[in-house]
């Protein structure tokens, strides 16, 4: 990503560098090393440092990943509500005021909304893995403890998360009414606006068609109110909206899932209630069912805010169209493709050995499927030969 | 004023920045250039595992060059990145390959051979890739309107294909130095034959560049030929003999750390080298380091935090060599 900017949006990079470039920079500079030094010796190191130190340096991983999120999360929410900034002669943002770049009006409901996503993507995947090996062996104390802890962090946080998300949408109809108009699917500005649960944007005919409507829900939701006023994406020029159908249709899967994910915690609640959590198979089958439902989510999230902020990369100041570099439509298209591909062939191959290690059954002293075949210092996941490493600098 | 020199300490810093990814790197990406003339799985492990504890870090180093150019020379970055185009994806498409070919080789016994062409291409694009890069931005970038303003493959030259094969055989170099450091047996014997090879072929293509750089420009053949910069002409073709005689002398005398020391030798020559032909230039012949910087309000709100964390990542970086120091010996199960 780091390099992105510059090949294919040269322009936004030129313009929006001297704010968001600092913020990548801290990113780098107290992120990414941190977790990127720290890996070796939390994947091959405990031997060599010692147990105190060894978690220090897993802490040090985790910490790491937290900082980056929040940096990288600064940098995203300025170009969604941008503050703290002047512009030059030459077009370029100027920073003026950097506690105000940082701490943007949407940035806290943004970072709290992700890091939340983040902890229950990872419960839920820990989650299906422990199901399924519970479901092969009740008594299994490894998987046991996967699930337990899996669905406590459903129960727990995913009502926090839907209230986060809650707040995090009335912030952003205070900023971004246009990117609420085009999640709603509302065309008209009205009052007692109705929640429209299903349907088909069309942003041609100005209307979302085959909508099944809840009256006045759509209010209340959003103003908290039942006859306040919500805006429709017709109280905006055309050339100052998003397009409606994916954001409306992307919000939808998200919202939905989230709603799965809290029946789920709550289920488990009764069940753990019941003593029946590591006998239920339909409880099971459910949890490993929605093993996936956190990535889902979390794309389908990034694709209704990142596609409702359009027309602009930075928010009702500079425009998408703007914001390229100066390169032809082949190189793009080719780049695009190259990736295409090579992302398909290398996370396809990493999602299968990533489901083969899951379908194993966990043990805490890792051993490897080979006679004599050594593990990871930290014995968590087997590895065929002699420990090698997992970089995570792809996505930079 | 004081613009003027919070940009001179951020060209300092990022090309800090740039040499540290270089010589770490270099010698991991080396070890995948390596890879051909190794065949034997138990060769290849020996030589992941001598580096997996720290490519990671290493790379990260390309990351703080990338985003840091943005965020303190953010119109160099935005019009430099569009002229290298179609190298810097290339680059990033064989770094892809080298990253998750180190852990999937081990995940697989059907499909090893495939991930370690995938490690050994992978690391042979990304340096050539970048040898090329190097190339031509020493060659030049034609700039109008803060906008690369040149053609999609300006940077295909023979100069640049000279300078993509000098890399080569520079991480190459530095790779054979890394294994003579951390292996023992044949493997090391191995590489110190590779290492004098390599050794020559990278001196000799650093002469042959040396040569032909003052003649691209006449900004370059001033810069060399004339006082007082010339003294630095004088000198570093000293040195290089230096650090050469260095590299020859430890290969033949069974030392360990001195060879790979010399190896990083030549490569901080070589970088000094580029940087004396660029000054004031950050993109030559187009942008200084002034025109090309950001306002101060992002140089100095950086640069506290990087003048602070720099010698911290330094210090944590350097304690994860000093935990994985010594010889990688796969039989004692490497704990």
């Amino acid at each position: 990503m780091s390099y992105q900017f510059g090949t294919n949006w040269a322009t936004f990079s030129d313009k929006a560098g001297p704010v968001i470039g600092p913020l990548m920079g801290y990113e780098v500079l107290t992120a990414f090393f941190l977790e990127a030094g720290f890996l070796g010796i939390a994947l091959f190191g405990r031997q060599r440092v010692g147990n105190g130190l060894h978690m220090f340096a897993v802490a040090m991983v985790a910490v790491g990943t937290l900082v980056s999120a929040t940096w990288i999360l600064a940098a995203n929410s300025w170009m969604q509500t941008p503050a703290g900034f002047a512009m030059n002669a030459d077009g370029q943002f100027i920073p003026t005021d950097w506690w105000a770049i940082i701490f943007n009006p949407s940035f806290p409901y943004r970072l709290v909304h992700t890091v939340l996503a983040a902890f229950l993507t990872t419960a839920f995947a820990v989650g299906a893995v422990g199901a399924l090996h519970l479901m092969r062996d009740r008594d299994n104390r490894h998987a046991r403890i996967m699930f337990s802890m899996a669905m406590w962090m459903a129960a727990l946080v995913t009502p926090v998360q839907i209230f986060v998300g809650d707040l995090h949408g009335l912030n952003t109809l205070e900023h971004q009414p246009a990117k609420i108009a085009a999640m709603e699917g509302h065309y008209e500005t009205q009052r007692g606006a109705p929640l429209i649960l299903f349907g088909i944007p069309d942003d041609e005919a100005e209307e979302t068609k085959f909508a099944l409507e809840i009256p006045y829900l759509g209010s209340l939701l959003l103003t908290h109110e039942l006859d306040g006023e919500v805006k429709g994406l017709k109280a905006f020029p055309k050339d100052e909206r998003p397009p409606a159908l994916l954001p409306f249709i992307t919000f939808r899967v998200m919202v939905g899932l989230g709603v799965l994910m809290l029946l789920v915690g709550l289920w488990s609640l009764w069940a753990r209630f019941r003593k029946t959590l590591y006998t239920s198979t339909w409880l099971h089958r459910a949890a490993l069912l929605m093993g996936p439902s956190g990535f889902v989510a979390v794309l389908a999230g990034w694709y209704t805010t990142e596609v409702g902020r359009q027309p602009y990369t930075v928010y009702g100041l500079l425009r998408t169209s703007d914001s390229l570099s100066n390169v032809d439509a082949e190189a793009v298209g080719a780049s695009l493709i190259a990736f295409i591909i090579v992302y398909f062939f290398v996370f396809g191959a990493g999602t299968f050995y990533i489901l083969r290690l899951m379908w194993k059954s966990p043990t805490s002293g890792g051993g490897g499927e080979l006679a004599g075949a050594p593990t990871r210092a930290a014995g968590i996941t087997p590895a065929i030969q002699i420990e090698a490493t997992g970089g995570d600098n792809a996505g930079r | 004023m004081l613009g003027v020199e919070l940009s001179f300490i951020w060209a300092g810093l990022i090309a800090f920045a740039v040499l540290a990814y270089v010589v770490l790197d270099g010698f991991d990406l080396g070890i995948g250039i390596l890879f051909p003339l190794f065949p034997e799985t138990h060769d290849r492990n020996v030589m992941t595992n001598s580096v997996a504890p720290v490519w990671d870090g290493n790379e990260t180093w390309l990351v703080l060059g990338g985003g840091g150019l943005m965020a303190v020379f953010p119109l160099a970055y935005a019009t430099v990145l569009p002229a290298l185009y179609i190298p810097i994806i290339l680059m990033l498409l064989g770094l892809i390959f080298r990253g998750v070919a180190f852990e999937f080789r081990f995940r697989t016994e059907r499909w090893r051979g495939l991930w370690d062409w995938g490690f050994a291409l992978g690391s042979i694009v990304a340096t050539a890739m970048q040898g090329i890069a190097l190339g031509a931005l020493v060659q030049g970038i034609r700039i109008e309107n803060r906008q690369y303003a040149g053609g999609w493959w300006d940077w295909l030259t023979p100069f640049s294909m000279l300078t993509a094969v000098g890399l080569l055989f520079g991480y190459a170099l530095l790779g054979a130095c890394w294994l003579n450091l951390k292996t023992h047996g044949e493997l090391q014997a191995k590489a110190r034959r590779i290492g004098m090879v390599t050794g020559v072929g990278t001196l000799a293509l650093i002469g042959v560049v040396s040569l032909w750089t003052p003649f691209l420009e006449p900004i370059y053949f001033e810069r060399w030929f004339a006082w007082p910069t010339a003294v630095f002409s004088a000198l570093v073709p000293m040195l290089l003999a230096v650090c050469a005689f260095g590299l020859w002398w430890g290969l033949t005398r069974d030392k360990h750390l001195l060879p790979f020391l010399a190896a990083l030798g030549l490569f901080v020559l070589s970088f000094a080298g580029i940087g004396i032909s660029f000054y004031p230039y950050i993109v030559p012949g187009a942008l200084t380091i002034t025109e090309a910087a950001a306002p101060d309000e992002s140089l100095g709100f950086l640069l506290v935090g990087a003048l602070f964390l720099i010698p911290i990542i330094l210090a944590y970086s350097g304690y994860a060599y000093w935990v994985f120091r010594g010889k990688v010996d796969p039989s004692e199960g490497y704990h």
